[in-house]
């Protein structure tokens, strides 16, 4: 053994002297990574990218480049259905969030008290997540057809002068909509809420009961708190649902009456595709990128603060 | 809250009591359009509009699902959703396949062949999770052209893939990150290379994540409309399509009966995975948003 | 030809230097213990020996052949880890015989090795286990047994111990002892226990902040730390540092130790030990490093410390760990240890009577804390 040793010329650089067998192992993850990297740049990055020239040019049916600015997105701005869009976006996400926050966070703490038969409600609650959006806007059509499904129930039982007709209603249509998607998504924002009450160590909750805390005091003060996580993570998961609502308004209300529950993915599809409108269909959905954007961003940022500290 | 002791006093019953019957309301709640489905489905038209949506079937019939299956009209074509339903089948089955195998090899290469920027690209593919898909429904429409898969099956799956991905990436990627890298470092020692100690170490160990993915690859692809409706043609269109078709045909009486069991129809595939696997699918749908 | 030579390694993380010039050589069958805290870079050596982390520079060379930029499979060598990696999926057998299928040794062959390491091992009724079924002393062995299996040119264990209870520990490190004074097969061994590192090397090599202080021989590195650090580092309890001031009275040389309330102490130093390096600290500061069995009682072994200063110290705490007693007392202006015979009847508060055996005491300089003498 010996600690000095005559000294080396300085090592060549890794490809000089790398066997072929360790050339290979250093490029095959980067092979077998690079086509999802490709697909990934072309059709996310590049399309976005197209997508925002197309939003620039005069393309009516076929796509064309001639520029014209963005003139596009001044015609969004005095469009008056992109705002009934727009304004439907913001009451249907806003209800549809809230709602299925305060419903999953309340059957969740109910169920987390030592329920009999909690995995089968559980399960029942969660099903709808399960179904296509579509399905669920049939079903919920009918049940919300005023000569056949609810209102016609009820009246059948002597209530002559229910009304439960807000699917044909213009000014309530948008809340059907916030109905079908509360039932299908609330479930999942239970199981989300119920993950998390699980993951509180039992030893706080001892430890607040020996404080001679009572037990809504102990959820109110001690549990809640520690979910503001599992209620950023669902806040996000439901802004992004609604945003991206799209088969459940073509099957609940397709935009009707008239376009009086349009959004603004219903929006795009519409202008793009079938009123031969690609320019100002283009910029919309470029809006509707930024609306994700502006909600992605900051919690993403918060995300990796909070990992940079934890 | 599992130890929470609690004296059994009048009180508490009452309490007790109302906790089962709120949670039982909730319950009818979620239960209630699966059951006015399932009624309907099977109610002949005569008495459906005399009835009310609860009131059971007095002369149950299956021939609402037959012609669903096999004689609805959906759109200009009266063949039911049957073919559909198997366009469907033929879709999701590659699709989930696919972007099941990328994801996996990607997870992998990502958590146990790091290099400089590997987290980046991750960062990079991740994004393709969070994006509306309407900001790529144009420029796809026409790749899909020029590579001569508009209105093909083959093009819906390439386009259920290439947006799959990110998911399935995103699965393995963060299970993988939680298998011990020295096993890794093991298998390189005794001699195996890159596929081999995916094929012989890793993927072995991978079965609770192969079914998440699968699982939420299936539900997602079965469940879409928006690729469907963009790029496919009536011979192709996917199930969700047609139920969609067949409901807003304005040709002929509403027959009611034939809609709910075609709902059912395009229902039960999904229903079916996550009545026998929905400890899996619960896992899928929670592990982007929990754990991060 | 030595079995593992490494030559000027260095390797950054980014901007951090994890190994700084690195250079150690080992004989074929040597044992070499890598040793330091956590983060003195002794793991990422480890890895960088094994191929699984590329070196920055530098070279390293195993029987004779530069493999610096070989891959790990390329190398020939095993490795024991930690958390002992054993394939989840596989039996035991496969565990032990993967690195031969891989290396496209015929079955036959395969087996005859499963047999003769499962033998030496013990471990031929656990052969049809999975690694979920077996308890951390049995994976330990299985773990053992994966590297036995293949004949390669070096062994690798890091830290291979740490994760068993301290009664296995003990266990396993006399049966790793045994095994390689049977097999004679050459090892580099990590651990950030010196108690493994003395018990079981050849030769040790005390690392921190990625630069390798010492390396020599258990008895070297205890008895002769290159510094503080080094001595601090070995043995347990640890050494005692005394600040002083060294002096020189008629060409022989004194510690001077400030004590609170008392007349300073003056300790003489040997001179057949005085060095040319003590002469430039003359009137300085210095800190005397004294191990706990350089003290002993008075009358228990007077003629062993031929050299012993008699002290007599008040005791603050009495520590019996059955073979022996460990004592705490007043030294200056801080407190040592110091480890007496069993036998030695005293209360907290008393006062002892001790000497020090000068002879083995040795001193740093208290401003690079390298060794004075």
């Amino acid at each position: 053994m010996s600690l000095s040793s005559p000294a080396v010329q300085p090592a060549a650089g890794p490809g000089a002297r790398r066997s072929s067998a360790g050339l290979l192992q250093a490029w095959l993850p980067k092979l077998v990574l690079a086509p999802s990297i490709a697909i990934s740049l072309f059709f996310v990055y590049g399309f976005m990218l197209w997508t925002f020239i197309l939003s620039l040019t005069s393309s009516r049916m076929l796509p064309s480049y001639e520029f014209v600015g963005f003139a596009q997105y001044a015609r969004l701005m005095v469009n008056d259905r992109w705002w009934v869009a727009s304004t439907n976006l913001v009451v249907f996400g806003g209800l549809f969030v809230a709602i299925c926050l305060a419903l999953g966070l309340v059957l969740a703490i109910l169920l987390d008290q030592r329920i009999r038969q909690e995995g089968a409600l559980r399960t029942l609650y969660l099903y709808p997540m399960a179904l296509s959006f579509i399905v669920t806007g049939v079903v919920w059509k009918w049940l919300l057809n005023p000569g056949l499904g609810i209102q016609a129930m009820v009246r059948s039982w002597g209530f002559e002068s229910f009304r439960f007709d807000w699917i044909i209603d213009p000014d309530m249509a948008v809340y059907t909509l916030v109905i079908a998607a509360v039932w299908q998504a609330s479930g999942f924002v239970m199981a989300l809420f119920l993950a998390g009450l699980r993951g509180i160590d039992d030893s706080i909750l001892k430890a607040a009961q020996l404080d001679g805390a009572s037990l809504p005091r102990i959820y109110w003060r001690v549990v809640i708190p520690c979910l503001r996580p599992v209620v950023f993570s669902a806040v996000m998961i439901l802004s992004h649902i609604a945003i991206k609502s799209f088969d459940l308004v073509v099957a609940l209300t397709n935009g009707g009456p008239g376009y009086a529950s349009d959004l603004p993915a219903t929006f795009m599809y519409a202008h793009a595709f079938t009123r031969a409108q690609i320019g100002l269909g283009s910029a919309s959905a470029m809006l509707m990128l930024g609306g994700v954007l502006a909600i992605l961003i900051p919690y993403l940022y918060s995300e990796l603060r909070s990992r940079r500290h934890g | 809250m599992d130890n929470v002791i609690r004296r059994r006093t009048f009180g508490a019953r009452i309490a007790r009591f109302s906790l089962y019957a709120v949670l039982i309301v909730a319950a009818l709640f979620y239960l209630l359009p699966l059951a006015v489905m399932l009624i309907t489905s099977v109610k002949p038209m005569a008495e459906i509009t005399p009835g009310t949506l609860l009131s059971l079937p007095q002369d149950p019939t299956l021939a609402p699902w037959v012609k669903a299956w096999g004689e609805a009209c959906t759109g200009m074509r009266c063949e039911g959703v049957g073919v559909y339903f198997f366009n469907s089948i033929a879709i999701v089955v590659p699709a989930v396949l696919i972007s099941t195998t990328i994801g996996a090899l990607n997870g992998y290469a990502l958590t146990k062949w790091r290099f400089k920027g590997s987290e980046l690209l991750f960062a990079l593919m991740l994004f393709g999770c969070f994006i509306p898909f309407q900001v790529v429904l144009l420029p796809m429409a026409q790749t899909l052209g020029w590579l001569g898969l508009s209105s093909s099956r083959a093009g819906l799956i390439l386009v259920h893939v290439i947006f799959g991905i990110a998911f399935t990436t995103l699965f393995f990627r963060n299970f993988y990150v939680a298998v011990p890298t020295e096993l890794i470092s093991a298998a390189k020692l005794d001699g195996a290379g890159f596929f081999r100690i995916f094929w012989r170490i890793l993927l072995p160990v991978s079965a609770p994540i192969i079914v998440v993915s699968v699982i939420w690859q299936f539900t997602q692809i079965w469940n879409d409309f928006l690729f469907g409706v963009a790029f496919s043609a009536h011979d192709t269109q996917p199930v969700t399509v047609a139920l969609n078709n067949l409901v807003n045909t304005s040709t002929g009486a509403r027959e009611y009966n034939v809609d709910m069991a075609a709902a059912m129809i395009a229902a039960l595939p999904t229903l079916v995975v996550y009545v026998l696997a929905g400890k899996y699918f619960v896992r899928g749908l929670t592990a982007g948003s929990v754990k991060g | 030809m030595a079995a593992l030579e490494i030559n000027n390694v260095c390797k950054d993380f980014g901007s951090e230097q994890v190994l700084k010039d690195v250079s150690l050589a080992i004989d074929s069958g040597e044992f070499l213990i890598l040793v330091g805290p956590s983060g003195c870079g002794k793991s990422t050596l480890m890895n960088a020996i094994a191929g699984l982390e590329p070196v920055t520079s530098g070279e390293i060379r195993i029987a004779g052949e530069e493999v610096t930029w070989q891959t790990p499979a390329e190398r020939d060598i095993a490795m024991v880890f930690q958390s002992y990696a054993l394939y989840p999926s596989m039996t035991v057998r496969q565990n032990i015989s993967f690195g031969l299928e891989m290396r496209k040794v015929p079955k036959a062959e395969r087996e005859a090795a499963v047999e003769r390491v499962a033998d030496l091992l013990q471990i031929s009724h656990l052969l049809e286990r999975k690694p979920s079924q077996l308890s951390g002393g049995q994976r330990q062995r299985v773990a053992m047994g994966r590297a036995l299996a293949r004949e390669p040119k070096v062994y690798l264990f890091d830290e291979p111990l740490s994760n068993l209870d301290a009664k296995l520990r003990v266990d396993m490190r006399t049966e790793i002892k045994k095994l390689h004074q049977r097999l004679g097969t050459t090892i580099v061994y990590v651990t950030h226990d010196q108690i493994e590192a003395m018990t079981l090397a050849d030769c040790i090599a005390v690392m921190r902040d990625g630069r390798i202080l010492q390396l020599g021989s258990p008895d070297e590195v205890y008895n002769n730390p290159v510094d503080i650090f080094v001595a601090g580092f070995m043995g347990s309890p640890s050494m005692n540092f005394i600040a002083a001031t060294l002096e020189e009275q008629a060409g022989e040389y004194l510690l001077r130790i400030e004590t609170p309330y008392e007349p300073s102490l003056a300790l003489p130093w040997p001179r057949e030990r005085a060095t040319a390096a003590m002469a430039e600290r003359v009137g300085k500061p210095v800190i005397l490093g004294l191990r706990p069995e350089h003290f002993a009682e008075d009358d228990a072994r007077l003629g062993e410390f031929s050299e012993g200063v008699l002290l007599t110290p008040r005791i603050t705490v009495v520590e019996p760990t059955g073979a022996d007693i460990l004592l705490q007392l007043q030294l200056g202006e801080g407190e040592a240890t110091a480890r007496v015979g069993p036998k030695c009847r005293v209360a907290a508060g008393e006062r002892l009577a001790l000497r020090i055996d000068m002879a083995r005491a040795v001193l740093f300089d208290s401003e690079t804390e390298k060794r004075l003498a």
